[in-house]
């Protein structure tokens, strides 16, 4: 089975006024139609960056697809035309995103929203896309969806206009959904609730997800499989439980030891809270031929620190990017 | 209901303001020295001081000042705004024979500003290391550093003088004879280059705030969220990103109505357009006080009322408006 989506070797430059720096270095990946796939990693390590190009939208002028492949159903996307893309958006793939209080526009109802996205992909009447409109508003779970159709987004709560922005993305029924730190800006039993949605109308929809996030949490919950990303670069890819149990990163693990609960459920017993001393290099060393965590690391070496580690795969699906990782 | 309630609020505050603009129009020019008994005796040549009494006494200038504001804003209420004897016609009569010209004037001005500046903010927003773009900032200079009445005279140089395209002064040729069409047209003409100066800084204004407001919002979160929906360039502009960047557009343009009316003073009289600006200057020269107090008058009405159609036009574009309170 081909996968629905399969990135080549991405790279992703930024133009900064330092020059050009590689946000996003050798990165592939593959994605199951109906799976949800996790992105971990901290702020800046690439993981918006790579949603932003599967979308087509790196900002223009600033960031570009250097080279590599994203083969979405077997078609490069990195050489698609504007207009070919403009089709794909909101329509097969389709994206939430971190900051639900700003990314409705302020000036049309929600009912407008989302009517207008049906209108341009599925040619729905004026009439139709909205009474599919208050469906969806239903379907995310908006008491009195009827009324609130009519509703401007400044008379809403930061979760339900996430909850509108997930009908939106959901409305022509992607085939893959981008959910970008799509609860961030939310309080936690909020945050429940956009989880279960999303994993609920995934299964519905058949809809694969990629899950953007910080939160180890929300992966164990959620996703299959997960990458790890570490200054652009894929430290650690695989199944969930299996990279949560033994992860064979030092960033990995690192990450996992800054979950407390996780831990607690996992293994029953609670170690210190940790944290991942030193800072995140910044862009214009990500290029180097290093490991870009061996500042970080107490297991570098003098190899970490003089030629990049490549990716090791291993029998049961994981791969780290480690010079150590069979050790670990 | 939910609309019409605040509606009838800012109509209500309105007039209110309207009438403190009377009792300050009318307090000021009493506090001012001299009087219409003065102007008359002084042109006839010299008064009895009891012919000035009785002057004082025929236009009821002996009666204590708050009796003369009651009269006066009673006077007012019933569109009644005293008799000029300069013009020796009554300042309404004179005022709704200029006005239509004036309103004919600013209104054009202030639309085509508007709708240009719009439409050139617009453009370099796109296109901001664009042609249109540096052309807009240049407009944009010369609007503001440009006097309004030097912009008008080097128009009439140019398109009156040595190109004789447009007419020198005037709004209407009295040789023109024909159907409202033909005079309509020639109106028009007349109309060209004072409409022209009027708008050139509103113009500036307007396109610099346009650009500014329009990148602000073109980067804005929501503009991400349209592209994300696969609209096309055209529809995110159009659609969603020009009404978001109008609101302080619009701000502007209701705010800028009163400096549109001061400056069709300026441009009426270098244009000689028969407006109340020109009616203005000579009632001032003339010390004609009753009409000075009725063209102030109908100068905060224009104003106010281009205020309040601002305000609702406002509450139109953005649903934010006037909720928060």
């Amino acid at each position: 089975m081909t996968p629905l989506l399969q990135v080549d070797n991405l790279r992703i430059e930024l133009t900064t006024r330092d020059g050009v720096a590689p946000v996003i270095d050798d990165l592939s990946l593959q994605l199951n139609a109906g799976e949800t796939l996790s992105f971990v990693g901290e702020s800046g390590c690439g993981k918006s960056m790579t949603a932003l190009a599967l979308m087509g939208l790196l900002p223009e002028g600033v960031g570009r697809v250097a080279s590599g492949k994203i083969l979405f159903d077997g078609e490069d996307l990195t050489q698609a035309s504007d207009a070919r893309l403009r089709e794909i958006r909101g329509n097969e793939i389709s994206m939430i995103f971190q900051e639900p209080m700003t990314s409705l526009n302020p000036v049309y109802t929600i009912g407008e929203q989302i009517a207008e996205v049906l209108r341009r992909h599925q040619n729905l009447s004026k009439k139709a896309a909205w009474n599919k409109a208050i469906e969806l508003l239903d379907a995310v779970r908006i008491p009195n969806p009827s009324a609130r159709v009519s509703d401007y987004p400044h008379q809403m709560s930061g979760g339900q206009r996430q909850l509108v922005m997930i009908a939106i993305a959901l409305a022509c029924e992607p085939k893959i959904l981008i959910a970008d730190e799509p609860t961030t800006a939310l309080d936690v039993t909020v945050q429940a609730q956009i989880f279960d949605l999303l994993r609920d109308l995934g299964r519905e929809f058949g809809t694969a997800i990629i899950l953007i996030t910080h939160d180890m949490g929300a992966v164990a919950d959620m996703a299959e499989r997960m990458i790890v990303m570490y200054a652009g670069r894929k430290a650690e890819a695989g199944p969930v439980e299996q990279v949560i149990e033994h992860p064979r990163h030092p960033y990995t693990k690192g990450l996992i030891s800054c979950v407390p609960h996780l831990i607690a459920t996992l293994t029953e017993e609670r170690p210190e809270l940790t944290e991942v001393a030193g800072i995140v290099p910044s862009l214009r060393d990500f290029g180097r031929d290093q490991c870009l965590f061996a500042s970080r690391c107490d297991r570098a070496d003098q190899q970490c620190k003089s030629s990049r580690p490549p990716e090791i795969e291993f029998d049961d699906g994981q791969s780290s990017a480690c010079w150590h990782a069979e050790q670990l | 209901m939910n609309y019409l309630l605040p509606v009838i609020q800012r109509i209500f505050y309105a007039v209110m303001l309207l009438v403190a603009v009377l009792i300050l129009n009318f307090s000021m020019l009493h506090l001012a020295p001299g009087d219409i008994a003065d102007t008359i005796a002084q042109a006839s040549g010299g008064a009895s001081p009891e012919m000035m009494a009785q002057i004082r006494q025929d236009y009821g200038l002996d009666q204590p000042f708050l009796v003369q504001l009651g009269q006066y804003i009673g006077k007012v209420l019933t569109f009644d705004l005293g008799y000029s004897f300069f013009y020796n016609q009554p300042v309404t009569t004179l005022i709704f024979e200029k006005l239509p010209a004036t309103l004919l004037l600013v209104i054009t001005a202030q639309l085509l500003a508007l709708l240009l500046g719009v439409f050139l903010g617009v453009f370099s927003a796109r296109n901001p290391k664009g042609i249109v773009s540096y052309l807009v900032t240049f407009i944009a200079l010369f609007g503001y550093a440009a006097p309004v009445f030097w912009t008008g005279i080097l128009l009439l140089i140019a398109f009156s003088l040595k190109i004789q395209l447009f007419p020198v002064a005037g709004m209407i040729d009295v040789t023109v004879e024909g159907g409202w069409f033909v005079r309509a047209l020639d109106i028009a003409r007349h109309m060209v280059l004072p409409v022209l100066t009027l708008s050139s800084i509103f113009l500036a204004l307007y396109s610099r705030l346009c650009r500014a407001s329009m990148m602000e919002v073109l980067g804005s979160d929501y503009i991400r969220t349209a592209k994300a929906k696969g609209l096309s360039e055209r529809q995110i502009t159009y659609k969603h990103a020009l009404k978001n960047s109008l609101s302080p557009v619009v701000t502007l343009a209701g705010l800028q109505f009163s400096a549109v009316v001061s400056g069709a003073v300026l441009v009426e009289t270098v244009f000689s357009w028969p407006g109340l600006g020109t009616l203005a200057l000579q009632s001032i020269i003339a010390r004609d006080t009753p009409t000075i107090l009725g063209i102030l008058f109908f100068s905060a009405l224009v104003v106010i009322v281009g205020n309040l159609i601002t305000d609702l036009v406002l509450r139109l574009i953005d649903p934010r408006v006037g909720k928060s309170s």
